[in-house]
């Protein structure tokens, strides 16, 4: 598992286009947001939790395909079924890698885009938080979108109709969590509903990628 | 004699075949009495207006919404159990239609909060809740038809169907923490002191079981065209291995 998880993250890097990616996207995202809504700080102090949290959402949906699409191109996919690593280990590791490649980034460079929304100082601790708490879980859901689409022509499409209201609930919560900070709120149920989804979902969404990806390699 | 008899096309379609003009015909002399009830015989509620007519519509197909889902998951645990080709064309013929359901409860819950709460659209637990179960319809019936296989599909769609239900509890729950809203409680629980009045209660009963009718017949119908389109298929595939190879 740590070779499999070794070798996506070095594809991910070097074969470039994933890595970057996301993050640029959430980047251009949050942009892109003044302009829509205006400058007024007041306005952007206020959305920038909820901002912040779509755009890192999308952000992680951005990437989803490559998940299995490349193995499942070159041929990997098959192979990699075949090892010993039972096939749950492998929806594991690549939500993990996947995590590690864009949901770590999203982590460390929402502060500074919060800068940029005015975002206040208080609220840093718990959007961080609340990121890194929800972020694998969107990982997680999202290998299990990729594996239900792997294999289908023009999947991208199908793939964020499916996944994105599986996103709801971490949405609701991590939002939630945010917000509450920002407004010097007590954020700790949020936070730990949202920690138990992320656990929820790494304990048994790997089973139903397993099984999603059993069917397309019959 | 099992229940499972009838997992075979062939009975399955002998049997549910006559059934389905009478469901439709039982169907619409229920809702007509329930409807017609409804709407002409029963007092206006006081508050409401006439508005609170739409309630025979609202409810019911908001009841079916669910229902349809449900429906669904015990159609995709059969398949995915026991392999049942009709099982999971079941599942499959009934997402439209619970599709609609959540479509209708949607549009006449903002015809009625139009006068009733001054919008059309609030974001309310509820309201949004059956926008999720909405998606959750989309994404389904769109994986159905993006898969080639019909057996990839049928398992992947049954997946998705488990993992989509326990997500759609969850979001149910999430936005309920989110926002309190405008839409009343359930007025209609069996255990509740305080139900809707009889004059209300009984031809919206009337109702609710004419749309249970209506949504069996339906799903019997769209069945039974799930079970002949994937026969003509068959049947296509068989002549063209049959044909001799031209020169």
């Amino acid at each position: 598992m740590r070779a499999l998880l070794a070798r996506d993250l070095r594809l991910a890097v070097r074969a470039g286009g994933g890595f970057g990616l996301g993050l640029a996207f959430f980047l251009i995202v949050v942009v892109l947001v003044p302009f829509g809504v205006g400058p007024e700080t007041a306005i952007l102090a206020r959305i920038a939790p909820g901002i912040l949290w779509v755009a890192a959402l999308l952000a992680a949906l951005l990437s989803l395909d490559r998940i299995f699409a490349l193995d499942h191109e070159d041929g990997s996919l098959p192979l990699l079924a075949t090892a010993p690593l039972p096939l749950e280990m492998l929806a594991l590791a690549k939500a993990l890698a996947h995590w590690i490649t864009t949901g770590l980034p999203l982590v460390v460079a929402a502060p500074v885009l919060g800068v940029l929304l005015h975002l206040p100082g208080a609220a840093m601790p718990w959007l961080l938080v609340s990121l890194a708490l929800g972020t694998p879980a969107l990982s997680l859901i999202g290998t299990f979108g990729a594996a239900l689409t792997v294999g289908l022509r023009r999947g991208g499409l199908l793939l964020s109709l499916i996944v994105l209201p599986l996103y709801v609930p971490v949405l609701i919560f991590g939002a939630e969590a945010a917000r509450r900070g920002a407004e010097g709120l007590p954020a700790a149920t949020s936070l730990l509903l949202l920690a138990g989804i992320g656990l929820g979902c790494a304990a048994l969404l790997p089973f139903a990628t397993a099984a999603a990806l059993r069917v397309t390699l019959r | 004699m099992s229940i499972w008899s009838y997992a075979n096309p062939r009975k399955f379609l002998d049997t549910t075949e006559p059934w389905v003009p009478r469901l439709m015909w039982l169907s619409a002399a229920v809702l007509a009495v329930g409807l017609v009830w409804g709407f002409f015989f029963t007092p206006e509620a006081e508050r409401f207006g006439s508005s609170v007519k739409i309630i025979y519509l609202h409810v019911p197909s908001a009841l079916m919404a669910i229902n349809a889902w449900l429906m669904m998951l015990v159609a995709s645990l059969i398949w995915l159990v026991r392999r049942h080709h009709v099982s999971a064309l079941a599942a499959r013929a009934a997402a439209p239609i619970g599709m609609v359901m959540t479509l209708i409860a949607l549009v006449t819950g903002a015809i009625w909060g139009q006068p009733m709460w001054g919008t059309w659209w609030a974001w309310d637990p509820r309201l949004t809740s059956f926008l999720i179960l909405f998606l959750f319809y989309l994404g389904y019936i769109a994986l159905w038809a993006a898969i080639p296989d019909p057996d990839s599909a049928a398992d992947l769609t049954s997946v998705l169907c488990l993992v989509g239900s326990v997500f759609a509890i969850l979001s149910r729950y999430a936005v309920n923490f989110w926002n309190q809203g405008l839409h009343q409680g359930a007025s209609l629980s069996l255990d509740a002191q305080e139900n809707v009045a009889d004059v209300f209660w009984l031809p919206l009963l009337v109702c609710m079981a004419g749309f249970v009718l209506l949504f069996v017949a339906l799903v019997l119908l769209r069945t039974g065209t799930e079970i002949r389109a994937r026969r003509i298929t068959a049947l296509r595939a068989r002549a063209r291995r049959a044909e001799p190879v031209r020169a």
